[in-house]
């Protein structure tokens, strides 16, 4: 086994997750690709845990899985509701705030 | 029977006693009673909502949420009298309970006593400014009879004391777990908070969108920092960052991936910068009371993390990485003052000066000395109480449909209310930086001691870039009192008990740090972080 590899792969899905977010137009989409990036540092997260030999980096991973949880209800709320107004989640279309 | 043999066999393998588990003692909890007090009534708040009738919801909660902020201001004020003057460890290691911190959580408590008296004031608006039942559908006929209906979603005041919690938390955190963990407790209430105006409720669920989908995904940067360093550090404390990067065998990459990720993370919170875009959106849609809240206390709070991170944890490499920062430093006050020109908004107005404000923070908080500690933190001082004020101003001037934020409603403002137009112009001189207020004293402590550490040229950009910003502040100066009201102008309402209070707090601090600064600023530069 090589952490290293593990390491990569998290990265590429961070990179996968960020430009989601940048690219992507729906706002659950945007969404999923942020909690993309969360998941993917508790991969770095608990293979820096292996590396290092300790069981913090474990640890945290479970404090991100809670709060990952807890922004999922935050913010499902939240895009609900302009859901709900607008009839659509694009983020294209929430443009009356600007300049 | 086979249960019964198991523990028969278990009882003759294991004969050797146990080693008695290491003995945990319980958290000594005096120095952080402020940060439990608000806490705690942030968690009795929600059970009002739940127990309470609906009539009764608004005083009490009113009650609770002051009496809250004053018992935690005792609980301070009672440590304060006899803590160690080096700082100490609370609760496991994870609280750094130091001269700084304890700074930042005063400088916390009374910023939000103003917010919570502009959030609870209903006079301004009648029924208050926040929607009376957040599920309505903007546009239907139940929201336009909201509009005119007195009650208001009281869960706004717990969210407002559990969002004061995490940033009290954040500033005083020794850990970036605990440091990411109090970045969400802030975060999470204020992207709903921003979501709850009354009226132009398109506005208001747009910008608490926009918060939301940008500040998860700061703190996913901020998170991927905190996983990179604890690769590089083997441990998330502070001190042990610090004390791995002063040993050089190490893979300098995951040392500066991780430190560029956090720091992203922080100044997003702190609206530095190319960070910033979220900022003039979220001020303009979010409730006016909300923004003053965010813009005085996320300000304080997020400079405070960027502080204690830069200082404890990242001094020793600081070659390496001030550059940068100049560079965001520069950007930072740059586009806060050119865009601020060109805004037609007094809340966006207000927004890009804080962009330009952060910029000239963040040159306080790169000077890694303890002038530029006690500096920064005088500055925060000051900005929050000026900040909150012109908030508070602001949603006096009325029309039928709201406040009356477009820059052209407020043309001859001071022939209508002297007064207001009076209070204003000083809160934007303090903004600009005008000797006799506190603007003009945070400024110069902060500019003396990035001089003192060598950024002279830094400081030549700032004094222009503040040159810039005073233009606009200047020109609605001279659109207030210089220019004829038009026949359909906006009124000003006559402020209750509440909102008056909270403007003449943040008006007199103003005053008051302008004309005596020296004991806020021994305050400030009462002592250094604690590093353990």
């Amino acid at each position: 086994m090589t952490p290293t590899y593990y390491l990569l792969l998290s990265a590429l899905l961070f990179t996968i997750g960020a430009v989601g977010v940048l690219v992507r137009r729906n706002a659950i989409v945007v969404f999923m690709c942020v909690e993309l990036m969360l998941n993917a540092v508790n991969l770095s997260l608990v293979t820096f845990a292996r590396l290092n030999g300790d069981l913090h980096g474990q640890v945290m991973g479970f404090f991100v899985m809670v709060v990952a949880a807890a922004e999922v209800v935050v913010g499902l709320a939240i895009i609900l509701s302009i859901f709900r107004t607008r009839r659509t989640a694009s983020v294209d279309d929430s443009n009356l705030l600007k300049y | 029977m086979s249960v019964m043999s198991s523990v028969l066999f278990l009882a003759q393998v294991q004969p050797v006693p146990s080693p008695a588990p290491a003995k945990i003692d319980p958290p000594a909890l005096d120095a952080v009673w402020p940060i439990l007090i608000v806490l705690a009534a942030a968690c009795v708040g929600v059970l009002f909502e739940a127990f309470l009738p609906r009539h009764q919801r608004w005083p009490a909660q009113v009650a609770l949420s002051l009496l809250a902020l004053a018992g935690a201001g005792v609980a301070l004020a009672t440590y304060l009298s006899d803590a160690p003057e080096a700082g100490e460890m609370a609760m496991f290691n994870t609280l750094a309970v130091d001269r700084p911190a304890l700074f930042l959580w005063g400088t916390l408590l009374a910023l939000s006593v103003g917010a919570v008296l502009l959030i609870a004031d209903r006079s301004v608006e009648p029924g208050g400014a926040f929607v009376a039942t957040a599920a309505i559908r903007p546009g239907t006929v139940q929201d336009r009879a909201q509009v005119t209906a007195t009650g208001m979603q009281t869960e706004v005041f717990p969210l407002t004391l559990f969002a004061l919690g995490g940033m009290m938390i954040f500033c005083a955190a020794n850990d970036l777990l605990t440091m990411f963990i109090a970045l969400e407790v802030l975060s999470l209430p204020l992207y709903l908070m921003c979501g709850l105006a009354r009226r132009r409720r398109l506005l208001s669920q747009e910008a608490a969108v926009k918060y939301f989908l940008l500040g998860a995904f700061a703190s996913a940067f901020f998170l991927y920092g905190v996983a990179l360093l604890y690769g590089y550090a083997g441990s998330v404390r502070l001190a042990d960052i610090s004390a791995a990067a002063a040993g050089t065998d190490r893979s300098d990459t995951l040392l500066f991936a991780g430190m560029g990720l956090l720091v992203v993370g922080l100044l997003f919170k702190a609206s530095v910068g190319p960070f910033h875009t979220w900022t003039p959106d979220v001020y303009q849609g979010a409730p006016t009371p909300v923004t003053a809240f965010m813009a005085a206390c996320t300000k304080v709070a997020a400079f405070g993390g960027i502080l204690r991170v830069l200082q404890v944890a990242f001094e020793s490499t600081q070659w390496e990485w001030r550059g940068v920062l100049w560079g965001v430093a520069i950007a930072s006050m740059v586009i806060g003052a050119i865009l601020g020109l060109t805004q037609t908004d007094v809340k966006r107005m207000i927004a890009y000066s804080s962009v330009a404000h952060a910029g000239f923070l963040l040159i306080g908080a790169i000077a890694l000395t303890d002038r530029g500690l006690s500096g920064t933190l005088f500055y925060l001082l000051t900005y929050g109480f000026t900040t909150l004020a012109a908030f508070g101003v602001i949603s006096l001037v009325r029309d039928s449909s709201g406040e009356a934020t477009h820059l052209s409603q407020w043309a001859g403002l001071a022939k209508r209310s002297p007064l207001v137009a009076g209070v204003f112009t000083f809160l934007l001189l303090a903004l600009a930086g005008i000797p006799l207020t506190s603007g003009f004293v945070g400024k110069f402590v902060v500019f003396e001691a990035a001089i003192d550490d060598g950024m002279a040229p830094l400081v030549v950009i700032a004094l222009v870039a503040s040159a810039v910003a005073a233009f606009f502040y200047l020109r609605v100066i001279v659109l207030m009192y210089f220019s004829e009201p038009a026949a359909d102008g906006p009124t000003v309402t006559v402020p209750g008990a509440f909102t008056t209070a909270a403007i003449t707090l943040g008006v007199l601090v103003t005053l008051l740090l302008g004309i005596l600064p020296s004991f806020a600023l021994d305050w400030a530069a009462g002592g250094a972080f604690a590093i353990r």
